[in-house]
C-alpha cells in the first residue's frame, strides 16, 4: 500500500513539476545556480573516485588473468570497457546519490519545515516547478558530463597504474583500449547516465518536498533520498542492461 | 470581503475546526483569537488554501476558493499577502531579494523600479540598511517586519498575519500593530490577524472572532469584548491578574 501511495505521489509531483511553468528568465537563473551546485562542486570527488577505480581495475584484471597465453593488451581492453560500461556511470551516480541526493532532500526538507514552500504557494508560485524543475534539468545536463569526465579519468587511472607498476606497457594498454571501443557501448553508458541522473534528482526532490514537520524528519528524508536513489539506480542498471545489451 | 461557511477540518480523528462561519470585511482589522492550539493557524491556512477544509466554503467576494481552477487560484493568490507565524523568509537569499521576490516573479517591472518598491516597503516597516543581509543575520522582530514587507510588496487586497507580534518586545509589537492598521486603512485591504496578544486585540480589534473548542464561540469588536458575558472568552481575556485589575479600574 505504502509503495503505491508513494509512487502515486511521486508521479503527481513530477506532473506538477513539468507543467505550469514560471517565467523562463527565472528558471535560467535557478538552472545556472543548480548546475553549479550539482556539477562543479562534485568535480573533485568524481575525479578522485574515477582515478582510483581505474587504477584498481588494472591491478584486479592483471591479477585475474595470469596466463602467458593472454596478450597484455587485453588488460587495456577490459579496463576501458568495464569503466565506460559500468564503473563510471554506476559508481559515480551512487556517490552522487549520496552527495547531491542528500543535499537536495535536506534543502527542500528544511524549506518545507520552515514553511518556505507554503510561502511560495501562498504567493501563487508553483512551488514544485519553481524548486524542482531546475534541479532535475541541471542534474540531467550536468551529471552525464561528470560521467564523461569520469570515463576519461578512470581510463587514465588504469593506464597510469599499468605503467607505474609495470603491469602493462603504455602501448599495450592503448592498443587494447582502442581495439575494444564500440560506439554502442558508449551510447548505452550515456543512456544509463541520463536515467540515473533523473533518478537522483527526482527521488531526492520527492523525499525532501514531502518531508514531515520536524527537523528530525528532514534528516530522515535525506537518508531515504540516498537509500532509495541508490536502490533504484542499481535496479535501473539491471533492467537497462537486460533490455539494451 | 471573505466569507467562511461551515469550515470543518480534522487531522485523523482529532477535530480541530468543527464548523466555522465568519465574514471578514475590507479596510477592517479582522482578528481571530483563541488560546494556543485552538486552531487559528489551521483556520488561516484553510482560508489561504494551504490546507483544504474537509467541509465548507471559503468565499472571496462570493467565489469559492476551493473550486477555482489553477490559473484563477494563481491570480487570486497574487492579490494575497501572508505573514507566517515564523516569518518563513527564503533563507538562501537576501532581505532585499525576499521582498523583491514576488515582484520579479509576477511583474515585468524594470529592476530599478523594483528596488525602489523594495525600499519603499522596507521603509514602511521601519527597516533600513538591511537590504543585503541574509535572514539569518537579522533578529526575529526584524524577520517579522521583512515578512510584512514581502507580504505587501504586490499591494495585496487581502493581508493575512499569523501572530504578527508574538515573541516581540512591547514597543516593536505596537509598531507592527500600527503598521498593519495603517496598511489596512490606506489600501482598504481585508486584513485578518491571528493573535493572542490582548494589547492589539483591545486596541485595534474591529471584528474579532473567538475560537474555542473548534467553534466560533464569540464575535464582536474591542469595545464589546470588555463587557462580554461569555464565560470562556472572559476566562481567556482575564486570565492574568493584571487584566483583572485593569478591568476593575477602567472597564466597569
Ligand atoms: N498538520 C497537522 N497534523 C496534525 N495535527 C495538526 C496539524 N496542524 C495542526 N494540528 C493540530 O491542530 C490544532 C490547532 O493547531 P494550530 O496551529 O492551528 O493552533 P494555533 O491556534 O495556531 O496555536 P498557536 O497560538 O500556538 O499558534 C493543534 O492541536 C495541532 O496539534
Ligand atoms: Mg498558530
Amino acid at each position: 500500500m505504502r509503495i503505491i501511495y508513494n509512487l502515486g505521489a511521486y508521479v503527481l509531483l513530477l506532473r506538477n513539476t513539468f507543467t505550469k511553468p514560471e517565467k523562463a528568465r527565472i528558471y535560467w537563473k535557478r538552472f545556472i545556480f543548480e548546475a553549479n551546485a550539482i556539477g562543479v562542486e562534485s568535480l573533485g570527488i568524481v575525479a578522485i573516485i574515477s582515478l582510483f577505480t581505474g587504477g584498481v581495475t588494472t591491478i584486479n584484471t592483471a591479477y585475474q588473468i595470469v596466463s602467458a597465453l593472454v596478450k597484455p593488451s587485453i588488460i587495456g581492453a577490459i579496463v576501458s570497457d568495464t569503466n565506460i560500461l559500468e564503473f563510471s556511470p554506476t559508481i559515480t551516480c551512487l556517490v552522487l546519490a549520496g552527495k547531491v541526493g542528500s543535499n537536495i532532500a535536506t534543502e527542500l526538507g528544511s524549506m518545507r519545515v520552515s514553511e518556505q514552500i507554503d510561502a511560495l504557494e501562498v504567493m501563487g508560485v508553483n512551488s514544485a516547478g519553481y524548486l524542482i524543475f531546475p534541479k532535475i534539468i541541471a542534474a540531467v545536463v550536468v551529471i552525464p558530463m561528470l560521467i564523461l569526465i569520469s570515463m576519461g579519468l578512470s581510463i587514465y587511472g588504469g593506464w597510469f597504474m599499468g605503467k607505474a607498476t609495470g603491469i602493462v606497457t603504455s602501448n599495450d594498454f592503448i592498443t587494447g583500449a582502442r581495439s575494444t571501443f564500440r560506439t554502442y557501448t558508449f551510447i548505452f553508458a550515456m543512456i544509463k547516465s541520463y536515467s540515473f541522473s533523473f533518478i537522483i534528482a527526482s527521488v531526492s526532490s520527492y523525499q525532501g518536498y514531502h518531508a514531515g514537520g520536524s527537523s528530525l524528519e528532514v534528516g530522515r528524508a535525506s537518508t531515504r533520498a540516498v537509500v532509495y536513489s541508490c536502490v533504484l539506480i542499481l535496479f535501473a542498471d539491471v533492467i537497462l542492461a537486460k533490455l539494451l545489451l | 470581503m471573505i466569507e467562511l461557511r461551515g469550515i470543518k477540518k480534522n487531522f485523523g480523528d482529532k477535530q480541530v475546526l468543527r464548523g466555522i462561519d465568519a465574514v471578514f470585511l475590507p479596510g477592517k482589522m479582522n482578528m481571530i483569537i483563541g488560546s494556543s492550539g485552538s486552531g487559528k493557524t489551521v483556520l488561516m491556512k484553510c482560508i489561504v488554501g494551504l490546507l483544504t477544509p474537509d467541509e465548507g466554503e471559503v468565499l472571496y467576494n462570493g467565489k469559492d476558493f476551493t473550486k477555482l481552477k489553477y490559473t484563477e487560484k494563481r491570480k487570486l493568490r497574487q492579490e494575497l499577502g501572508m505573514l507566517f507565524q515564523y516569518s518563513a523568509l527564503f533563507d538562501s537569499i537576501s532581505v532585499e531579494d525576499n521582498v523583491a521576490f514576488p515582484l520579479r516573479l509576477f511583474t515585468d517591472t524594470p529592476e530599478e523600479k523594483i528596488l525602489e518598491r523594495v525600499n519603499f516597503c522596507l521603509a514602511k516597516v521601519n527597516l533600513e540598511k538591511v537590504n543585503k543581509l541574509l535572514p539569518d543575520e537579522i533578529s526575529g522582530g526584524m524577520k517579522k517586519r521583512v515578512g510584512i514587507a514581502r507580504a505587501i510588496s504586490l499591494n495585496p487586497k487581502y493581508l493575512f498575519c499569523d501572530e504578527p507580534n508574538s515573541g516581540l518586545d512591547p514597543i516593536t509589537s505596537t509598531v507592527i500593530d500600527k503598521l498593519i492598521k495603517e496598511i489596512t486603512v490606506d489600501f482598504g485591504t481585508t486584513t485578518i490577524i491571528n493573535t493572542h496578544d490582548l494589547n492589539s486585540v483591545l486596541e485595534h480589534g474591529e471584528n474579532i472572532i473567538f475560537l474555542h473548542k473548534g467553534l466560533k464561540e464569540w464575535q464582536g469588536n474591542a469595545a464589546e469584548i470588555r463587557d462580554t458575558n461569555n464565560e470562556s472568552l472572559n476566562e481567556f481575556i482575564y486570565a492574568s491578574e493584571m487584566m483583572r485589575e485593569a478591568r476593575g479600574r477602567n472597564f466597569k
